[in-house]
């Protein structure tokens, strides 16, 4: 009898556990800034995945460590698209030489884009808390 | 036959054979970091880079399965059932050979941090169902668990669960928002981590149980309320994972109160230190012993180091860069190498071989903590300043911030490199006793 405290703790934080991936699979409403198709994105994720690009960059800090995070990629100064597809098609020190289709090469854009429409990775971007959590608008959000 | 443990052995070797993989396909990776394009003529860093996380994952997941089978085997002679456990090994097996194939072909599954093409996952998971048969057929006989049961299920069990959760990206669903995606992707990475590490943490506890001889401990309340922690922290701190992605809010609430919980964690092992010592002291001739104790000393600057990174702050300044390798690797190699390597030398070898307690291996235990204690710092200091590079108002291009790490990079190569050697001679030290017994048998059968 006085053990069965272990096998309430366990159903109770296996329930919110389920509890909260249910939630968390649900959610619909990411605040998007348009500008990129999305089905055309959703394709050049499996082209960036097709490719292993994560084994070097990063999409919000998130994956290897030889080049750069290119979540805001298309928003840098003097990088594009075109800037983009060079690098790709020619390579550089580190980085092979990948030759993609023509509507991989559409594709890889478009997901580029709606990385870059989903915010901004850059952690400068953040505004600290004194409880030690971080926002982007100080209020929480 | 059984009763000799043959099944959580093959286990063990075959995981042995994995790390020895591992560690070459890592070590000639690191290479790239000074000299780019490295080997590149024949395999890219984009192959290694994969080919050194998989066959470590399966070292730690098939080391893991193989200190439950053989701690299930001492608790409960002849329980498995023996003919699902080598099924479960040859799924194994075969999803190794596809999967190692598929890279050299330049097939992959492009998602960090595991990656393989997702057909093969279904292997891998058809194998562990055979492990969840096979062990809830034997622990359901066991009456009152002690704690490392509880923490031997909950990997198992959550293994499956949190795996398959990976693969959800495979339904459009939910695929359709990339940042959904990111969050459910790292829900999932997290809690996967989660799993193995009860598994293995369970496997030390059966381990000091034994080599101690006081099963108190791990029946005590105290050592249930650890555990609870435990698996609060697999189910929900895995959000300082994604602490700068856009998603919900509450999600970085929700994780950073939960992973302070692991404050506890960190001052019961300083309140306990002294306790720990005593008893190292007593049994530190003991080779099993010695790698559990390692791994303990690991697990305070691990710990450490993980409760400032999930302090959103702090984070901003260590995501993305090498501060999180260097929390990966000392958790992956000061933690669970460590741990399963003790339960190799329990498990694997003979009491009476010579190897053990050898000057050369007493060498070698020492040169792998010396040069993993280099190649963590140095970690850290190259990812401290890419942090502060990351921070500063108009950084330099990332290429220049790389190269000035040069000196830094080679640093965590060599000390890389020394850490290969020294944790290869290990395993194969290992794989040749338990081979040298295999055969012995087969000459005297």
């Amino acid at each position: 009898m006085k053990d069965n405290w272990k096998r309430y703790v366990f159903a109770i934080l296996v329930f919110s556990f389920f509890a909260f991936s249910l939630h968390l699979y649900s959610i619909k409403n990411f605040e998007y800034r348009k500008g990129y198709n999305s089905k055309l994105a959703q394709n050049g994720e499996l082209v960036w995945q097709k490719y292993n690009c994560q084994s070097c960059h990063q999409m919000y800090g998130l994956g290897g460590y030889l080049g750069p995070d290119l979540t805001n990629v298309l928003s840098v100064n003097g990088k594009n698209a075109t800037y983009v597809l060079a690098v790709i098609q020619t390579g550089n020190k580190q980085m092979p030489a990948n030759n993609l289709s023509e509507d991989e090469k559409t594709e890889i854009i478009e997901f580029l884009k709606s990385t870059d429409a989903s915010g901004v990775s850059d952690p400068k971007s953040f505004v600290k808390q004194v409880n030690g959590m971080i926002s982007k608008d100080g209020n929480g959000n | 036959m059984e009763t000799e443990n043959k099944i959580g052995k093959f286990f063990l070797a075959v995981a042995l054979i994995m790390l020895t993989l591992g560690l070459i396909f890592g070590g000639i990776a690191s290479i790239s970091y000074i000299s780019p394009g490295f080997a590149s003529s024949w395999i890219g860093f984009v192959q290694l880079r994969p080919l050194h996380v998989s066959c470590i994952m399966f070292f730690i997941l098939i080391g893991a399965s193989g200190s439950v089978y053989s701690g299930l085997n001492s608790l409960m002679p002849k329980s498995a059932y023996i003919p699902i456990a080598y099924l479960q090994l040859g799924l194994w097996l075969v999803a190794i050979i596809f999967i190692l194939f598929s890279y050299s072909t330049k097939q992959f599954g492009g998602r960090e941090y595991w990656e393989f093409p997702p057909k093969y996952a279904i292997l891998i998971a058809l194998a562990w169902l055979l492990f969840l048969y096979n062990f809830v057929t034997v622990v359901i006989k066991i009456k009152k668990w002690p704690v490392y049961i509880w923490m031997w299920m909950t990997g198992v069990f959550f293994f499956l669960l949190t795996f398959t959760e990976n693969y959800l990206w495979e339904f459009p669903y939910f695929r359709e928002h990339f940042v959904k995606d990111m969050t459910i992707q790292w829900k999932a990475n997290g809690s996967l981590v989660g799993s193995w590490n009860q598994m293995i943490y369970g496997t030390a506890f059966f381990l000091m149980d034994k080599l101690s001889g006081n099963t108190a401990g791990s029946k005590s309340n105290l050592a249930f309320r650890m555990y609870f922690l435990g698996l609060g922290n697999l189910m929900f701190n895995w959000g300082h994972h994604i602490y700068t992605l856009p998603t919900e809010n509450y999600i970085r609430v929700v994780s950073y109160a939960v992973s302070m919980t692991e404050w506890i964690l960190l001052a019961r092992i300083i309140y306990l230190f002294r306790k720990t010592v005593t008893e190292a002291q007593k049994l530190f001739h003991y080779f099993p012993f010695r790698f559990l104790f390692a791994s303990e000393i690991w697990v305070f600057l691990n710990l450490a180091l993980a409760i400032l990174m999930s302090i959103p702050v702090l984070n901003l300044y260590t995501h993305g860069t090498h501060i999180t390798v260097a929390h990966a690797m000392g958790t992956t190699i000061g933690i669970n190498t460590m741990i399963l390597l003790g339960a190799c030398f329990e498990f694997m070898m003979k009491k009476n071989d010579t190897l053990v307690g050898s000057k050369v291996l007493n060498f070698v235990f020492w040169l792998t903590q010396f040069s993993l204690f280099v190649f963590w710092v140095t970690l850290i200091i190259i990812g401290l300043n890419r942090g502060m590079w990351q921070m500063q108002t108009t950084p330099s291009p990332f290429s220049s911030m790389m190269a000035e790490q040069g000196g830094l990079f080679h640093v965590f190569v060599v000390s890389g490199i020394v850490l290969m050697i020294s944790l290869l001679t290990i395993a194969v030290a290992l794989l040749n006793s338990f081979f040298k017994e295999i055969f012995s048998r087969k000459l005297s059968a």
